[in-house]
């Protein structure tokens, strides 16, 4: 460009303008409310029904279809056998004999966890033990230990305790740990600048900062023990003459009463669907959700 | 309150202290044989570009680490750890428990310190969040709040408390600038009303000026104390020079870029 031609690139005059926001009533819509379609597809569980029952009818369907109860009882078949077991009382006592099991074992897994994080977060001895251990137990699968148990504590619920603690106490003693030393420095910094330190510093600053790692955990661990609980069933569930649910669906199966296999199957994932969808979505509602650490 | 019979003896005094650390690879010597005392009622500035250890200092100060040489004596005692006769005001947002609500933030503090429990320790919390204009959202989660009132509701934890010295680590470079300046106001406002002594961390030069009645200067890697001036708040001009506190502050700071151009005679 020559000098005069940058001379001449001068911005041109504009004049000054201040507008007035326009009236409402000249938006046209400001705000409506979605329509029922919308706001039915925006429920999570109203999508989800519907996915299941979609996924019902096609079993409905494809048994129906096949016609061989021994393989693939229909579902109306599997509701029925379900009913049934219910009145007759058989199925609720399996599965409270189970989830009593499992309670027990998950509480005194998690009991365990927290003194092992706990002292690893208070000793570097203590740290070095919780890594040692949680990477020898933790790709251990839990229901491997079943045999040894047996020996140890012989036929019975104390053997079955033994394994659903393996199975938890690892899975959330990892995450734990891990969410404890994710915790901010700064945290850390004020939790100590108010005088907390060993136990109530755990229990008032890492614990509550690190819940959403540690729920995590908790939601493993009830994963793990679940499944390990009915694994370990169904090697012996006639422990006491009660048994569980695994102990329902091996002897149903030994029976060739194939419904209740499914039946008893089925109340397997609904116990899970209410433990999830009831309690830990709730408890996540009104603690990591609300305190804006999870979205 | 009368400090001008108390002004004289130093509340904290910080004498000969070297501080050091270790990264993964280097012993890291923050600062040099460091000097400084803090009378009561200051509000005292430690300005210095990053790298100074003007942090460091504070997280001393504050008992997170122990001097290699040199000691801290609050009131005459050395300093050995955290304490909560000494609060910090940090930069991050995060220094707020999540889990609790503002009133809880701030009774949490009174609370683990001992100082004051139930019914006192919650009048004494709204007394103080009514002091930063944070009453309405007493019942708020601090993840529903603005940077600038995180960082008010950080103050009125650390008033509530009375502590001997608040430790203000940079508590407003996070801010936009025009809420920087509004805080500043307030922070100023409410030393008026309470009369508190502050030790404030900050890299700015305006803020160190606006904030501070007596600022220490401490040169880059490692910190040393460069010089500790007075001021006023308003940036005068020195009579004799007739230049501003800030630019003299500037070109302390900034000596070795100046002085080979030869523009300051």
């Amino acid at each position: 460009m020559t000098d005069a031609s940058i001379a001449a690139a001068v911005p041109p005059f504009r004049p000054e303008f201040v507008r007035h926001g326009a009236l409402a009533k000249e938006f046209g819509i400001v705000e409506k409310p979605l329509n029922m379609w919308e706001r039915l597809y925006n429920n999570g569980a109203v999508r989800k029904t519907v996915l299941l029952l979609l996924l019902t009818a096609l079993w409905e369907g494809y048994a129906r279809h096949l016609n061989n109860a021994l393989l693939v009882p229909t579902f109306s078949e599997t509701f029925m056998a379900f009913i049934e077991a219910i009145g007759s009382g058989e199925l609720p006592g399996k599965a409270a004999n189970s989830v009593r099991l499992l309670l027990q074992g998950y509480a005194l897994g998690l009991g365990l966890a927290f003194l092992l994080t706990a002292l690893a977060m208070l000793t570097r001895i203590g740290n070095d033990l919780l890594e040692t251990f949680t990477s020898m137990f933790n790709p251990l699968p839990a229901i491997a230990l079943l045999p040894l148990a047996l020996i140890w504590f012989g036929l019975g619920d104390k053997s079955i305790i033994f394994v659903l603690i393996h199975s938890v106490l690892w899975a959330v003693a990892l995450n734990a740990h891990s969410g404890f030393r994710a915790v901010s420095t700064t945290l850390r910094m004020v939790g100590r600048n108010y005088g907390l330190t060993g136990l109530p510093f755990i229990i008032k600053i890492l614990i509550p900062a690190a819940f959403p790692s540690i729920l995590t955990g908790l939601k493993i661990g009830w994963a793990f023990a679940w499944r390990t609980l009915i694994a370990a069933e169904l090697v012996f569930g006639a422990s006491s003459g009660k048994g569980g649910l695994g102990w329902f669906i091996y002897e149903a199966k030994n029976t060739l009463d194939i419904p209740s296999v499914f039946a008893g199957l089925f109340t397997v994932i609904l116990i899970g669907l209410i433990v999830e969808n009831l309690i830990f979505r709730n408890v996540e509602a009104a603690t990591v959700r609300r305190w804006g650490m999870q979205s | 309150m009368d400090d001008s019979k108390q002004g004289l003896t130093p509340l904290l005094a910080v004498s000969g202290v070297t501080l050091q650390y270790k990264t993964q690879h280097h012993l890291v010597t923050a600062t040099y044989r460091v000097s400084f005392d803090v009378a009561l009622a200051d509000r005292f500035v430690l300005l210095g570009p990053s790298g100074c250890g003007k942090s460091t200092i504070l997280k001393a100060v504050g008992g997170y680490m122990a001097p290699t040489e040199g000691t801290i004596k609050l009131k005459g005692q050395s300093i050995r750890k955290p304490g909560p006769d000494r609060v910090m005001v940090f930069q991050e947002f995060d220094q707020l428990l999540p889990w609790k609500t503002v009133k809880k933030n701030v009774m949490f503090a009174l609370q683990s310190s001992g100082k004051l429990s139930g019914k006192a320790a919650e009048e004494k919390a709204m007394e103080s969040i009514a002091k930063v204009n944070l009453s309405k959202f007493a019942g708020s989660y601090p993840h529903t709040l603005s940077g600038g009132m995180k960082q008010r509701v950080a103050i009125a934890r650390s008033l509530a408390m009375e502590a001997d010295i608040l430790l203000m680590d940079e508590p407003f470079a996070a801010l936009d600038a025009l809420t920087r300046h509004r805080m500043q106001d307030e922070l100023l406002q409410l030393w008026q009303d309470t009369r508190f002594t502050m030790l404030f961390v900050t890299h700015s030069i305006p803020e160190a000026v606006r904030i501070g009645n007596r600022i220490l200067l401490l040169s880059p890697h490692p910190g040393q104390v460069m010089a500790e001036l007075n001021s006023s708040g308003a940036d005068e001009s020195d009579p004799a020079t007739g230049r501003k506190l800030s630019e003299r502050i500037h070109a302390m700071l900034f000596a070795d870029e100046i002085e080979p151009s030869g523009a300051v005679p």
